[in-house]
This record gives structure tokens, C-alpha cells and sequence, in this order.
């Protein structure tokens, strides 16, 4: 039953055209479900896959990784689903055409204001009551990631708030309202000159790793498997790396 | 009566009631004595009740003048200033708490100002959670109270000016008794709103139990985890919030009776 | 105490302006039709509407209007009575009395005896503790008036105060405010469209037309010497404009008409419809005023028939019931119409 309310939550459904093939020419339309931390990297990748393939035509829905999962095992009609939750994504992995395989990693860092006004320099600095620390809240993602980070180094941390998704968290600091938030790597490289990055050597082993697989039930499974193959390349390993991402 | 009332009705109602009904169905009963034990649980459900309270209080203090100038003022653009007041209404609620940090923020227009004057930061105080649910909630309060103005006749305030009451005596001893029910009806729905308010808090107070974590928040949170905690949640909030609207109105039944 | 304005407002098709005096005690009736402007003009005496000219001048020294300042309604020792009332519903009968009282800073307590007083000169003891709701139409208006002169107001203003009534409640408020306003020290207003209200309880009455002063005078010389078609229908005459020479009056819009007195240059005839005598064929003897004249519309007005007669002369004629159902009058017939000479009033225009 909660797969059944996330679903209503997700709201959208996913419609793909069937496939239609000449000359191995790839062609129809190319479904990809994605975690919405991969909206740049994918929406950039997609573009190419179409000025190289005219006849295809390549839809994403971005949204929670959850989400994702739960429109996967209600049958949504996709091609292609990359996770940032391996758990998640093993849920749904009997729905698969192959093994899923992790493409990129993400971590943590301590995002700042640009200029660092209240000059924190490291974990320590996020357990001292003086400063105004956002964190994402526990029952997310990158809050549960959190909590580990801390309890690797053996630090209580003193938010001021617990924030409902990574992207709230930012937003605070991108407008000045706390000194600090641990955020996502990648979350730092899309937020631009508005905020500043500091690396946690803590953080290091507490990574969110991305599995990626084509569906057992893809509409479109060439076009899917084109897709798979251009993030695995060495242009889609660097547009990963270039928005944050660890490469395994 | 006639169909063409009654079938819209039933559907209307069938369309509000069975989103609720799918909730009490759903909901494990079993846990609701242990969810509702929960730490933090009665935390939330007091500050939502408090900070909903202090907001239409807010919204009396500021809405019920602000209604009485644009029914009744001769200020040129009050047409403007009447589409001003409902930005909120239309404004996503996300937006607005960023709104609010821009203008009441650490570094906003007049929080930087008070920040470096005292120290004090707004964001992420309860004092935050009462401003961001008055913001979204003030504008039911205001055109509630507007219409029942513009609905009363003005002519019983002439009426009171030749008896030797100035504007203001007028005001409270003619205008705001004849609009009563109309006050009650805005100040039920602003509280009502700013109960279930999510957006523009989660945004502008930030979400921290006990002191900016209301209900709402507390719920979004839970669903992400456990959605049928969250469920429960919900209900408790439903529960408590519609017991004190049944509460207030037969008060407010109890003294409209006098008329 | 006296009260002299001028009153001067433009207000979309309205232009209206006005002079009007009262006198210490004396009560002044304003007639109209409707859309006149007479309310606009009480509007603007309670100080509810800035005027865009003229002056409103109190007791010969208080400027309540002038081109220079403009006192707000508040500030005037007034009262005012409105046609449905305006009781404050959510306050009991003694507090909307006592209310003017209290504004003007007289103790609770103090204002509720002094409204209690006021209610029983009004007649309405026992029902001070009511809601306004739970009174009739005359206790309320009756209520209405105490509320307004328990201040003691220099000036009375009092809007179309019995037409919101039924004819029998009418009567006894009617006879009820002629009393009250007998008593009434200062100057007072009353605006109404009802020429029996204007009879009964004013001194000195002004016609309002189109927002210009018309006729002005006392009751009886309005009533006898009606000036425009409005006031007659109003007093129950028929107006005809002419001129005279002589015994004979040349009608404006053609015939003549003799009269009993000498009189010359141009003048106005009026004529009681229950003078004009109605038969089939030419009334021997020899009349000086007889007309051939066609019926076009008959109706019953109590135990008369009012019968609007068309031809040389527009003239009503009211004839009995018995005397219509012998002549056996229908629409269309042609009848002949005299009127003695004796009858017919005569005033320079």
C-alpha cells in the first residue's frame, strides 16, 4: 500500500511510442526514468543522442529515486532507469534486462555562501551551536547520508534545520540564511559562483552510488542500450565528472 | 430539488469527502496509540495548534483594517492594491518563504538591517513559522472580511456619523459588530490554512522539532519513510482541527442566536 | 436656532441647487419626485456629502459648509431619522437611543436613563431590552425618532420618514412625529414625495424639480396655487397654462377658459376634476366653459370614476360611480365637459 500512495504522490504517467527501426537506424521514442540529480547531465546527453539519431526522439522523467522505483513496478512504460539509490533500484531489479551497474558516485561536502562568511572549514565546524547549520531531515536520502558522515567521525551536529530534500538545504545557503549545509558534490558544481564547496575527508566513505539498467520490458531496447552506452563513454564519464560526480 | 443542484452537489461532495475517506480506510488503527506516543508527535501538533492561533491573530490585527480600506476607503488604486493582497493566494508557497527570506531574512531588506542591529535572525525560529503561515493565510482572512463589508449596509455607519461617532467609533461600534459572522468565517479559514500551511514554513522557518516542526512538516517527513505513520499523522491533525472548528462554531452558533 | 444653505452638488446627470432657510421651530418640507435630488440635499445638510458649493450656515455664525471648510457629519448637532430606520441590529432598542449620547461622552449609565426617558415619550416603555428586529415598523421608526433628538440637535433631518410604513401605521406615526415636532426647539427637514406628509406636519414647503426650487410657500398656498403639472397631480388639480385678458384666458396650448375674476398677462388655471360636471350630448343653458371633448381613460378612485378627457382642453373630470354607469362612458366616447367660471382658479404665472 505505500507503493500504491507514492505512486499517486509521483502522479505521472509515462507514455513511449513503440519503436520502429530501419537499417538499424535507431528511431521512435527512447523513455528514460532518472533521479532528478541527473536532470543537467542527462538532458545534455539526451540532445546528443538525437542530433546523432534524427529519428529519435528521447523523453526523460526526472523525479525521487523512490518514485522512480515505484512507477517501474506498477509497469510504466520505460526504457531505461537510473537510480541514486542502489537499494531502491534493487527493489525493482528483477525488471531488468541485465544487472544494473553503477556509472557515477556522488558525496558529500559542506556547501557555504560564496565567500565563506562564517568561515567554516570543516565537519567540526557544523557541531557548533554559534552557526546556523541546515541539514537534510534523517527520513531523506541525503539525511540518512548525513547522520553517517557524523558518526564516522564521532560529531553531534547542530542543525538549526532539518530540511525535506537536498535542493531545500542548498537553496539556504545559495540565499545566505545559514553558514553551512552537507550537500551533495554535485549539488555545489549545479549551484554555480552562489556557493562555495569544502571537501569532508569523513565523507569519503559514505558514497551514494548510481546503478543504471535498461528494462527487461523496454519499448525501444536498441535505443536503450545506445543510451546506456553513451553514459558509460568517455563523453558521458566527463559531462558526469564536470557536474560533480565521483566516476567508479 | 432539482437535479441539475443535486447531481454537481452529491459529486462535489463525493470529490471532497472520499480523499478522506480513502485516509480513514487506509490507516492503521492499531498503531495510532503508539504513533501518537511518539517523541515529537504532541511537540508538533502543539506548535501547529499555537503558531495557527498566532497567525490569525496576526491576520485579525493587520487583515480586518486592510479589509476595511479597500471596502471602504476612497484610496485611488485600491483595485491594485486588492490584486497585491492576493498574491499569496496565487504565489506557490515555496516561492513565498523565499520571499520572505529576500525581505525578512539574515540577509534580507529588513532582517539584514535587524540582524546587524541586534544579532537576532528571524529564519528558523517559531517567530518565523507564525509570520510564514500568516503571509500565506492573511489573504482568506482579508477577502472574507471585504466581502462581508462591502455586503453590510454602509448607510447604518452613516447613520452612526450623525449620532456624533467619528470614523473610528464607527468602525467599532457599528462596522466591525455588523460584520461579525463575516470575521468569524475569514478568521476559521485563515486558521485553517495556516494549520495545514507546509511550503512557505518548511521554506522560511526551516523544520526543526519543537521549534519550527508543525504537523504538516512532521507528516511530509514521516510519509517519506512510512507512509501509513504518516497517514496517522494526518488524521490526528484532521481530528484535532476539525474538533476545534465544531467547538468554536457552537460557541459562535450559541451567540448568533441573540440576533 | 436657524439653518440657511445653499446647496449646490453636481453629480452626473444631477445638477442640483438649492437655497433653503428654517427658522427656530419651524419644520420644512422638501417635495419631489423621485431622482429630484431632495435626498442629496439632506445628504449634504447631515454633512454625509461635501457639496460642491453653496453654504450650510447654523444659527448665523456656525459654518457647517462653505467653500472653505466642510464639517464632517459628526461634528454637527444634528439628528436624523432614515426611511427604513437603520436601528443598529446588533445593539437593544436603549443603546441604539442612547448611542448619540455616548459618543459624545455621557456615562453608560447616565445615557441609558436619558434613553429610557426618550423611549417613553415615544410610547415604547418595556421594549428598550428588544433587538431592533423584534420591533414594528412603527416602534422602530418611532425609536428612530428618539434616537435622533436625544441629543437635542440644532437641526432635524428627517428622510422620507413614514414611506417605508402601511397606510394604517402611517397614520398613527404620522400623528406622532406632527406631535414631536410641534415640541421640537430647533430647525427641521423632512423630505418626502408625499404631498399628505408635507400638509400634515410642515410649516413652509419647497418643491424640488430637476434639482431647482420650483415653488416655495406654506402648505395651503401650494396646495390651493400649485406652479408645475408635478405639484398639481400631487394636490389633485388640473394645471393648465394661458393668458389672460379680461374674464377669459387664452390656454397655451389652445381654447379658452373664463374665469370669474379680471385678471390679465400670463397666468395659470387650475381645476378641481370634481367640478367638471360630464354629459352626453351640449348642457342647455348656456355655460361659459363647455367643451367637446373624447374620453381616454377611466379609472375607479375610491367611490369616483377619474375620467382624463382629450380634445381643445386636457382636463380630469371625477364623477361618481352611479352618474359614469348612466352615462354609459366607455373608452373612445365622445362627451361634453363644463366647468362654472366660479370654479376655476385663477394666479398670475
Amino acid at each position: 500500500m505505500a507503493g500504491a500512495l507514492l505512486l499517486v504522490l509521483a502522479g505521472c504517467g509515462v507514455d513511449s511510442g513503440q519503436a520502429t527501426e530501419t537499417d538499424g537506424e535507431l528511431g521512435g521514442t527512447l523513455t528514460v526514468l532518472a533521479a532528478a540529480s541527473l536532470t543537467d547531465v542527462f538532458t545534455d546527453l539526451g540532445d546528443q543522442l538525437e542530433s546523432d539519431h534524427p529519428g529519435l526522439d528521447v523523453q526523460f522523467t526526472f523525479a525521487g529515486s523512490s518514485a522512480l522505483a515505484t512507477q517501474v513496478a506498477q509497469g510504466a512504460p520505460a526504457d531505461v532507469l537510473a537510480s541514486a539509490d542502489e537499494e531502491l533500484l534493487a527493489a525493482v531489479a528483477d525488471l531488468g534486462a541485465g544487472d544494473p551497474a553503477v556509472f557515477a558516485e556522488n558525496t558529500l561536502v559542506i556547501a557555504v555562501p560564496a565567500g565563506n562568511p562564517a568561515d567554516v572549514t570543516g565537519l567540526a565546524d557544523l557541531a557548533d551551536p554559534g552557526r546556523t547549520i541546515a541539514l537534510c531531515a534523517t527520513e531523506v536520502p541525503c539525511g540518512a547520508a548525513a547522520a553517517r558522515v557524523f558518526d564516522a567521525a564521532g560529531l553531534t551536529p547542530a542543525p538549526d534545520t532539518l530540511e525535506q530534500d537536498v535542493r531545500a538545504a542548498l537553496t539556504k545557503v545559495q540565499l545566505g540564511e545559514v553558514d553551512a549545509a552537507l550537500v551533495y558534490a554535485t549539488d555545489v558544481a549545479a549551484a554555480g559562483s552562489t556557493v562555495e564547496g569544502i571537501d569532508v575527508a569523513e565523507a569519503a566513505d559514505v558514497v551514494n552510488r548510481y546503478p543504471l539498467m535498461v528494462l527487461e520490458a523496454a519499448p525501444n531496447p536498441q535505443a536503450a542500450e545506445a543510451f546506456v552506452d553513451l553514459v558509460r563513454s568517455d563523453a558521458g564519464r566527463r559531462a558526469l565528472a564536470d557536474a560533480g560526480f565521483r566516476l567508479p | 430539488m432539482p437535479a441539475p443542484l443535486l447531481v454537481p452537489a452529491l459529486l462535489g461532495v463525493a470529490f471532497l469527502v472520499l480523499p478522506l475517506l480513502g485516509l480513514l480506510v487506509r490507516a492503521p488503527w492499531s498503531e495510532i496509540g503508539p504513533q501518537l506516543a511518539r517523541p515529537g508527535v504532541g511537540e508538533a501538533l502543539r506548535l501547529s495548534l499555537v503558531s495557527a492561533t498566532l497567525a490569525t491573530a496576526v491576520s485579525l490585527v493587520l487583515g480586518v483594517p486592510l479589509a476595511w480600506v479597500l471596502a471602504r476607503s476612497q484610496l485611488r488604486g485600491r483595485s491594485v492594491l486588492r490584486a497585491l493582497v492576493t498574491v499569496p493566494l496565487v504565489l506557490p508557497p515555496v516561492v513565498g518563504g523565499v520571499a520572505l527570506f529576500l525581505v525578512l531574512g539574515r540577509q534580507g531588506i529588513v532582517g539584514g538591517w535587524l540582524y546587524e542591529a541586534t544579532g537576532f535572525s528571524l529564519p528558523f525560529t517559531t517567530a518565523a513559522v507564525v509570520i510564514a503561515e500568516a503571509f500565506v493565510a492573511m489573504p482568506f482572512l482579508v477577502i472574507s472580511v471585504e466581502g462581508a463589508l462591502r455586503a453590510a449596509d454602509a448607510r447604518f455607519e452613516d447613520a452612526a456619523a450623525t449620532l456624533g461617532a467619528d470614523r473610528w467609533t464607527t468602525f467599532r461600534r457599528v462596522t466591525l459588530p455588523l460584520v461579525a459572522p463575516g470575521v468569524a468565517a475569514g478568521a476559521v479559514l485563515c486558521w485553517a490554512r495556516a494549520l495545514g500551511e507546509f511550503g512557505a514554513t518548511i521554506t522560511f522557518a526551516g523544520n526543526f522539532p519543537g521549534t519550527t516542526q508543525t504537523m504538516p512538516l512532521a507528516v511530509y517527513l514521516t510519509l517519506q519513510r512510512d507512509p501509513e505513520a504518516a497517514i496517522v499523522l494526518s488524521l490526528v491533525l484532521l481530528g484535532v482541527s476539525l474538533a476545534t472548528l465544531l467547538l468554536l462554531r457552537d460557541r459562535w452558533l450559541g451567540r448568533g442566536a441573540v440576533r | 436656532m436657524s439653518l440657511a444653505a445653499r446647496v449646490v452638488v453636481r453629480r452626473g446627470s444631477l445638477q442640483l441647487d438649492v437655497e433653503l432657510t428654517v427658522a427656530d421651530g419651524e419644520v420644512l418640507a422638501v417635495l419631489g419626485p423621485n431622482g429630484a435630488g431632495k435626498s442629496t440635499v439632506l445628504r449634504v445638510l447631515a454633512g454625509l456629502l461635501p457639496p460642491d458649493g453653496g453654504r450650510v450656515v447654523v444659527d448665523g455664525d456656525q459654518v457647517w459648509d462653505s467653500p472653505e471648510e466642510h464639517r464632517p457629519a459628526h461634528e454637527r448637532s444634528l439628528g436624523m431619522v432614515f426611511q427604513d430606520h437603520l436601528l443598529f441590529p446588533h445593539l437593544s432598542v436603549t443603546d441604539n437611543v442612547a448611542f448619540g449620547l455616548r459618543t459624545r461622552g455621557v456615562r453608560r449609565a447616565d445615557a441609558r436613563a436619558t434613553a429610557g426617558d426618550w423611549l417613553a415619550r415615544v410610547s415604547l416603555t418595556g421594549l428598550g431590552d428588544r433587538r431592533p428586529g423584534q420591533l414594528s415598523g412603527g416602534q422602530a421608526q418611532r425609536a428612530a425618532l428618539a434616537r435622533a433628538l436625544v441629543g437635542e440637535p440644532r437641526v432635524l433631518l428627517l428622510d422620507e420618514p413614514l414611506s417605508a410604513l402601511d397606510a394604517r401605521t402611517r397614520l398613527t406615526v404620522r400623528a406622532e412625529l406632527h406631535r414631536h415636532l410641534t415640541d421640537y426647539a430647533g430647525s427641521a427637514v423632512l423630505v418626502t414625495h408625499d404631498p399628505v406628509d408635507a400638509m400634515a406636519l410642515a410649516t413652509r414647503v419647497v418643491v424640488v424639480e430637476d434639482g431647482r426650487v420650483v415653488q416655495a410657500g406654506t402648505p395651503a398656498e401650494v396646495a390651493r396655487r400649485p406652479r408645475t403639472d408635478y405639484v398639481a397631480r400631487l394636490v389633485g388639480l388640473v394645471l393648465l397654462a394661458g393668458t389672460a385678458a379680461g374674464t377669459t384666458v387664452e390656454l397655451d396650448g389652445g381654447g379658452t377658459v373664463a374665469v370669474a375674476e379680471d385678471v390679465a398677462g400670463p397666468v395659470f388655471v387650475a381645476v378641481r376634476p370634481e367640478s367638471v360636471a360630464l354629459y352626453l350630448s351640449r348642457p342647455a343653458g348656456s355655460p361659459r366653459n363647455v367643451w367637446p371633448l373624447r374620453l381616454v381613460a377611466a379609472t375607479p378612485h375610491g367611490s369616483v370614476v377619474r375620467c382624463d378627457l382629450a380634445g381643445e382642453v386636457a382636463l380630469t373630470a371625477d364623477v361618481t360611480a352611479t352618474s359614469f354607469a348612466e352615462l354609459g362612458l366607455a373608452r373612445g366616447a365622445e362627451v361634453w365637459a363644463s366647468v362654472k367660471a366660479s370654479e376655476v382658479a385663477v394666479y398670475p404665472r
